[in-house]
């Protein structure tokens, strides 16, 4: 079975954390709708919850209380192995500080979530991550260790593993936060034509309002809460 | 879908980034490997040794010592108290049906000189029979005849490696003259080499010759009785405690044939090779704790590592699997180490002893050393797995 993921729908989703003995709300109360193909960003300052709220879109933490639902379904129904697997297939992520391990080269990092998929693939891995290489221009530093690259060809890997199975949706965690403008710039508009040429869901987490200006849809968020107007 | 190879891939680069430390880890587990299997070796190779000794002696050998046996609660015991053996008994035991050899036996450790040299050696004084009891066959010269026994005379065979010590070789011992307590002795033959130490370094004297002054109690450490048929062994072990029970209580002798005796041994000396390989397990059991202690470490320090796999849709159970192979591959790497160690040490006892290594023993280090990398990594293991995806991915 796989997920279509047209939709995600977040309805009254709080995320609390105990931080010594005091509550707090990371997410609030958000109900909110992506639909499939959006390119869409979700901005806010530092500690405003948007981390967590993509956390929680994909599939990697669970709500305190409130429903998220996949395609119909509560996902609060799913079962560890079953989260893992619609991660695995359908949810690509990239972060600000890229997450490669270091220990494995640019090539085995690629391939890292073909490892986890349960299923036969119906592609040929190796192939297919050379063929992202070549895409994004890091082919030639593909036996190369991460630590051995720059920040935006880093970034550039990252990107190419999260779309190693071919996802339906990119969570993207402020993604040029350590970049230059420049090289900024380049991983932005690589999302953008994953959304326009492929079809890929983006969700950009980011505080930069130049960032987000560049989505279809920005949603704001403050103290955990969605708000109108970004301030 | 290469299910577990990566497993070790990453395991395997995992160590090579960390030698100094997954080497001695592993370390811990080799010695423990080690000494169980060179335990279980010796053990097995003094075994060996003392089958090959009771393979030496005679068959249908029935063996008549003082002292309530071998079995239960006596080993020691039995050869100090009970019964002291005389003459009296070797004739009431000659009288019983089917015995066809008798021998009373009597032994003492003591110093041999010749030719000024001196040698440590079982004196040991037998009746003729005896030559037939033990196997002890000539390498040259002469037995002492049933004569010389009757007439007390000054004559001995030697032990093989005794007469070597003593003469260069058994040839040239023939006719001379050894000197036991101050007493003089002509060697009139030399036994072939039986492989035993004690037989091959041992001075043979006719029973009574003893009586003068090595033996001035004329007492015996033991009796030796034969059959020519195996089929009457029973019954003269019966017609041999009978004899004995008139003069003696039930608990100062023993009546045991050979085989018997030597499965006593072996029962006694395979409980002692369990107890040794039981203390030796400990060592086992602290390697495995620094295996646990390591994995925690490692669990730690890869903490973002498992939250990226979570990320890209490892599942709890993949985290689990894959610390709890590495503690496997980590353990069984110093079991195989141990392993091989131990080999070739035995391979160099085996010049003095017969040590072996048998199948047991390898599969026991193996399996041994994987459970423990299961058993100690599983805690590790399971501390990663359930890690918090968010907070792995955010740690650093």
């Amino acid at each position: 079975m796989r997920v279509t993921l047209s939709m995600i729908k977040l309805l009254n989703v709080k995320k609390t954390y105990l931080l010594g003995d005091e509550e707090v709300h990371a997410v609030d109360n958000v109900s909110l709708e992506i639909k499939a193909k959006e390119y869409i960003s979700i901005l806010g300052s530092s500690g405003s919850g948007k981390s967590t709220l993509m956390y929680l879109i994909g599939l990697l933490d669970q709500p305190t209380s409130g429903k998220v639902v996949l395609d119909g379904k509560d996902i609060s129904t799913l079962s560890d192995s079953q989260l893992s697997k619609i991660r695995n297939q359908n949810v690509g992520f990239v972060f600000q500080s890229f997450n490669l391990i270091n220990k494995f080269t640019v090539f085995e990092n690629v391939l890292l979530p073909v490892k986890y998929a349960k299923e036969k693939l119906n592609f040929d891995p190796e192939a297919r991550a050379n063929e992202l290489l070549k895409k994004f221009g890091i082919y030639e530093r593909r036996h190369f260790f991460p630590n051995k690259i720059s920040g935006g060809q880093q970034q550039r890997v990252a990107i190419a593993r999260a779309l190693m199975m071919s996802p339906k949706i990119l969570l993207a965690d402020e993604p040029t936060g350590n970049l230059d403008s420049k090289t900024g710039d380049d991983i932005l508009n690589i999302l953008e034509r994953l959304n326009s040429d492929f079809g890929v869901t983006v969700v950009l987490v980011t505080h930069e309002k130049e960032v987000a200006k560049r989505t279809k849809r920005q949603i704001y968020i403050k103290d955990g809460k969605l708000v109108t107007k970004y301030l | 879908m290469i299910p577990y190879l990566h497993l070790g891939k990453s395991a395997l680069a995992d160590f090579r980034r960390n030698k100094t430390r997954s080497f001695l880890t592993a370390l811990g587990i080799t010695i423990g490997v080690f000494s169980v299997v060179i335990l279980i070796s010796l053990g097995l190779g003094l075994k060996n040794y003392i089958e090959q000794q009771f393979e030496s002696l005679g068959a249908n050998l029935i063996l008549v010592f003082p002292g309530s046996g071998f079995g239960g609660q006596g080993f020691g015991q039995g050869l100090i108290g009970g019964a002291k053996f005389d003459e009296k008994d070797v004739v009431s035991l000659r009288r019983v049906q089917n015995v066809d050899f008798i021998t009373p036996v009597f032994m003492k450790a003591t110093a041999v000189e010749a030719g000024g040299e001196k040698e440590s050696t079982t004196l040991m004084g037998f009746d003729y029979d005896a030559f037939a009891l033990m196997n002890l066959e000539l390498d040259s010269g002469d037995y002492f005849s049933k004569g010389d026994i009757e007439a007390r005379a000054k004559k001995a065979v030697l032990g093989f490696t005794l007469s070597q010590n003593l003469f260069g070789e058994a040839e040239k011992s023939i006719g001379k003259s050894i000197t036991i307590e101050n007493q003089r002795y002509k060697v009139v033959g030399v036994a072939k080499k039986k492989g035993d130490r004690d037989v091959d370094n041992a001075v043979f004297l006719p029973y009574k010759t003893t009586f003068d002054s090595l033996n001035p109690d004329k007492t015996f450490f033991a009796i030796y009785l034969g059959t020519e048929d195996k089929e009457n062994i029973e019954a003269v072990k019966k017609g041999a405690e009978n004899a004995l029970l008139k003069r003696y209580d039930e608990d100062d002798f023993t009546v045991s044939e050979q085989a018997e005796l030597l499965g006593t041994f072996n029962q006694i000396f395979s409980v002692i090779n369990m107890v040794l390989v039981a203390i030796a397990s400990i060592s086992l059991i602290v390697g495995g704790i620094g295996i646990m202690n390591i994995m925690y470490a490692t669990v730690t320090e890869r903490t973002k590592e498992v939250g990226i796999r979570r990320a890209v849709g490892a599942t709890q159970d993949d985290i689990l699997v894959q610390f709890l192979s590495e503690a496997v591959i980590l353990s069984s790497l110093g079991g195989v180490l141990g392993l091989i160690l131990a080999i070739v040490v035995v391979l160099i006892i085996r010049f003095f002893f017969p040590a072996s290594i048998n199948l047991f023993s390898v599969i026991v280090a193996v399996g041994i050393s994987s459970s423990i990398g299961i058993f100690f990594g599983v805690f590790p293991a399971r501390r990663a797995a359930k890690l918090s995806p968010i907070e792995a991915i955010r740690y650093e």
